[in-house]
Parts: structure tokens; C-alpha cells; sequence
């Protein structure tokens, strides 16, 4: 009897561990262009890592700055050089939480739309936001898409008066990532 | 007893990992590893000042350079310290690959046609693959096309080869440092006595002031070469200027003791003394076109 119950203590403690509640992406796509009349600039970054918490909604987002890719070399140099400021400030990161836990069942094949509020670190200035995502859940994986808009004002990131024109105002981010359960 | 069991076993199902968020953050590092992070921008150019830097004319990109030096800031009022005179090199340099750089060029300095090669060896880089420096081969062929009786006896007599070892580290996000060592080989010399080879160590660097200038310096170090005698005295070259960027310019600004804008003449050739104002002012443009 003793032994029994033992047993059932230990599979009570694996199950514990086994039951994946953690969302792993490590190479998602999160984009981004601004558009103006003389030159519009598009950045992609294919490295883009991520978990998600489904048990109480936390979502952890980080992006390596220097992994965007730019259509000019020279843009992305003065990207990381002038811009971001990516040796002094390596990643991006958002902490965040899907405010509508409660409508999403993880366990169940289908769309969802999740809010989720938190707050973006880039060039070391946290900014607050809140964004709606597609998320799909299909038997073992999440697909995530969404976007929001920002701007280099934001992250007090300085654009001298000469190439103003060049850099938009509006910075539209764009995010599609797929999550797998995460094993330790 | 079984009450302890089943406490135990209440208390084993409650020990759910509900871990707080900045552990979220820390399994998410754990989980990803880091990918390669190359070291960019070390210098603002692809010189440092007369010499090439380890940076690298992006694949396909295609740079056009004006390099201009005044005359000597000695030769006083009547030449406006040098401002009458102008000695021009102008050059393309071409990305052909992620790791080959090609050029060619012509400057007034003995009227030379210059064509060179750079390969990239290693580079800096951080995370995934740990790289303390940055290393690069450069080889040029310079031919002189002076109208001169010695030089048109054989083509040969025209020409000199340039061989380095470009090895840099971005120190800090401010503090670059090259160490180069060159070796020049001229097939004609003016007097028997005058080496055809040269060795010399080359020591550069650049500090940033702000995002968009920096100071640079670059040093020779010319290896007496020894039984010759050079018929005339020739000098370290020893410059320094500033390095300002404007979005697809970079504007180099700088004094130098060398009139020459190829390593053949600037290291082996420099007559300027810098103690008795044997400097020049001299100033390199570049435009990067993307294609």
C-alpha cells in the first residue's frame, strides 16, 4: 500500500514536469518597413526567439538587432552603427501577458485572438504596448501573427535633420512565429 | 501514515513550476543559443587614412574615391602653404564577394596606375563562434607611367608589388586598432644602392567621438634595410584626421607627411618631415553606390 501510493506520488511529479505549458519559437520572422517618398526600408530578421507561458499567459520576446537584415548593407550599418546602437544594445525585448487568458484554450485546435499588454525594450527605452495576435493553435504547435506601429521617436532613438526625409515616421513591425511545446 | 502520503503527494502536484516572469526571460536564453554576431564597422572606411583598413566594400556594392593632398604646409605664402598644388587619387573599389574586394586607381603621384586585391581571412565576431580579430590579405601591383628613359627600357621597371597583413580589433564600440605588416617590392630603383624591398609595420587606429566622427591616426614603421644606402632621406609617414560620415559619404580629413596615396610611395617614398612642417593636408571622399 505504502508503495502504491509512493508510485503515484512520483508519476504524480513527473506528470507535473512532462505537461507542456511552455511554447517555444527560436527562429521567428518579425519584419519591418517604414515608407516615405524618397526611400522606403525594409528589415527582416528570420532569428527571432520566443516563449509563451500558457498556464498564466506570459509571453517573452527577444530579437537580436544586429540579425536584421537590410536590403542595403549600408543601411544596416547605419542601423546598428548610428540607430539602435546594437554594441551598446544588443537585443530587443518584449515582456508581456495575454490579458484575455480566459477566451483561449491551448488545448483546443483554433483561432484565437489574444490581447497582449507588455513592454518593449529597444535602445534601452521601455515602451508600453498592447497587441492584438492572431494565434492558431494546431494539435501540438501555436502560430502567432500579429502587428503594431511604432516609431524611432519612441525609443529616443535620434535621426539627424539631413536624412529626416529618408526615414519614416511611422514604423509598422510585423511578427509571424510558430511554437513548439518546449521540453527541458 | 496514509495522511502523510497523500499530503505528500498534494504537495509534490502543487510544486507546478510556476516560475515568475524574469524566469521566462532566463529559460528563453537558456533555450536559444546565440547566434554568430560579426564585429561591424571596426572603421568608418575602407582606409584608415592612406592605408586600406580590414573593412570591406560590401558584395556588389561599388565605391568611388577622390583622394586629394595639397603641397607642403613649408613652402610658405607664395604657395599658399601648399595650396597651389594638387596631387589627386582617385579609385574604385568593388565587392565581389562576402570576402574579396578588388580596386583599381590612378593617382598623379608619378603618374601610377594601381590595381589591388583584399581578402577577407577571419573576422571578429562574438557569440556562437568567438573571434578576438579581424584579419585580411592585401596585395596591389602599382606601374609607374612616367615619361622617363630608365623606366622605358623594360615594362618591368615600372613596377611594384605591395604585400600586407591587415589585423584589427574593434576594442570598444569607440576604439579600433590595426596592426599591418607590409612588405614592398620595387623593380627599379633610382640608385643601385636604394632597396628594392621594404619592410615596414603599419599601426593604425580610430577612436569615435560621436556617432558620426572619429579621430584616426596611422603610423609606419619603415625597416632600415640593410647594405643600402637611400639616396635621398625618406621619413616614417605619420597621419592623422578625422573620419566624418554623412549617410552615403564618408569625408576623411587629415595632415600627413606623405604626398603619395599608394602603399608603394606612401611607405616607402615619404619625404615630408613633420618637425620642419613637411605636412600635407589632404582629404579622401568616398560614395558607396548600391546596385
Amino acid at each position: 500500500m505504502k508503495k502504491s501510493i509512493l508510485i503515484i506520488a512520483i508519476i504524480g511529479l513527473a506528470m507535473n514536469f512532462s505537461f507542456a505549458q511552455k511554447f517555444l519559437c527560436r527562429d521567428g520572422h518579425v519584419w519591418f518597413f517604414g515608407t516615405t517618398p524618397m526611400e522606403n526600408i525594409e528589415a527582416h530578421n528570420k532569428q527571432a526567439s520566443s516563449i509563451i507561458n500558457t498556464e498564466t499567459g506570459e509571453i517573452v520576446v527577444s530579437v537580436l538587432m544586429k540579425s536584421f537584415e537590410f536590403e542595403k548593407a549600408l543601411m544596416q550599418e547605419h542601423f546598428n552603427e548610428n540607430y539602435v546602437e546594437s554594441d551598446k544594445f544588443p537585443k530587443g525585448k518584449f515582456n508581456g501577458k495575454i490579458t484575455n487568458l480566459n477566451e483561449i484554450d491551448f488545448s483546443k485546435p483554433g483561432s484565437y485572438t489574444a490581447q497582449v499588454k507588455g513592454v518593449l525594450n529597444i535602445h534601452g527605452v521601455d515602451k508600453e504596448y498592447e497587441i492584438p495576435v492572431e494565434m492558431r493553435v494546431d494539435g501540438e504547435t501555436i502560430n502567432a501573427q500579429g502587428k503594431f506601429a511604432t516609431s524611432a521617436e519612441d525609443f529616443k532613438i535620434e535621426i539627424p535633420s539631413v536624412v529626416r526625409d529618408k526615414i519614416a515616421k511611422q514604423i509598422d513591425v510585423n511578427l509571424n512565429m510558430s511554437f513548439s511545446p518546449y521540453k527541458k | 501514515m496514509k495522511k502523510i502520503y497523500f499530503l505528500l503527494i498534494i504537495g509534490f502536484m502543487s510544486f507546478s513550476p510556476a516560475f515568475p516572469q524574469d524566469d521566462l526571460e532566463s529559460l528563453l536564453d537558456d533555450a536559444v543559443e546565440e547566434p554568430i554576431q560579426y564585429t561591424s564597422a571596426t572603421f568608418k572606411n575602407t582606409h584608415v587614412l592612406n592605408g586600406h583598413s580590414v573593412e570591406f566594400i560590401r558584395p556588389h556594392d561599388l565605391e568611388f574615391r577622390i583622394s586629394h593632398r595639397f603641397g607642403q604646409l613649408n613652402t610658405g605664402a607664395y604657395e599658399l602653404w601648399g595650396l597651389d598644388q594638387a596631387n589627386i587619387h582617385y579609385g574604385f573599389e568593388y565587392g565581389v564577394n562576402d570576402w574579396l574586394n578588388v580596386g583599381y586607381g590612378r593617382g598623379t603621384y608619378q603618374k601610377t596606375y594601381d590595381g589591388f586585391i583584399k581578402m577577407r581571412l577571419l573576422r571578429q565576431s562574438s557569440g556562437k563562434k568567438n573571434r578576438p580579430i579581424s584579419m585580411s590579405y592585401f596585395t596591389s601591383i602599382a606601374v609607374n607611367s612616367l615619361n622617363q628613359k630608365e623606366l622605358n627600357d623594360y615594362f618591368t621597371n615600372r613596377m611594384a608589388y605591395t604585400h600586407a597583413l591587415l589585423i584589427a580589433r574593434k576594442f570598444t564600440e569607440k576604439l579600433s586598432l590595426q596592426l599591418s605588416p607590409h612588405f614592398i617590392h620595387r623593380n627599379f630603383v633610382e640608385t643601385s644602392v636604394d632597396p628594392n624591398d621594404i619592410f615596414a609595420m603599419g599601426l593604425g587606429g580610430r577612436y569615435k567621438l560621436t556617432k558620426r566622427v572619429s579621430v584616426n591616426f596611422e603610423y609606419f614603421y619603415v625597416v632600415d634595410a640593410p647594405g643600402s644606402y637611400p639616396s635621398q632621406k625618406y621619413y616614417n609617414p605619420l597621419s592623422i584626421g578625422f573620419d566624418i560620415e554623412t549617410g552615403g559619404h564618408v569625408f576623411q580629413l587629415h595632415l600627413t607627411n606623405s604626398l603619395a596615396m599608394i602603399e608603394k610611395g606612401f611607405i616607402a617614398e615619404t619625404t615630408g618631415n613633420w618637425l620642419d612642417g613637411g605636412v600635407h593636408l589632404g582629404f579622401n571622399i568616398s560614395r558607396v553606390f548600391t546596385f
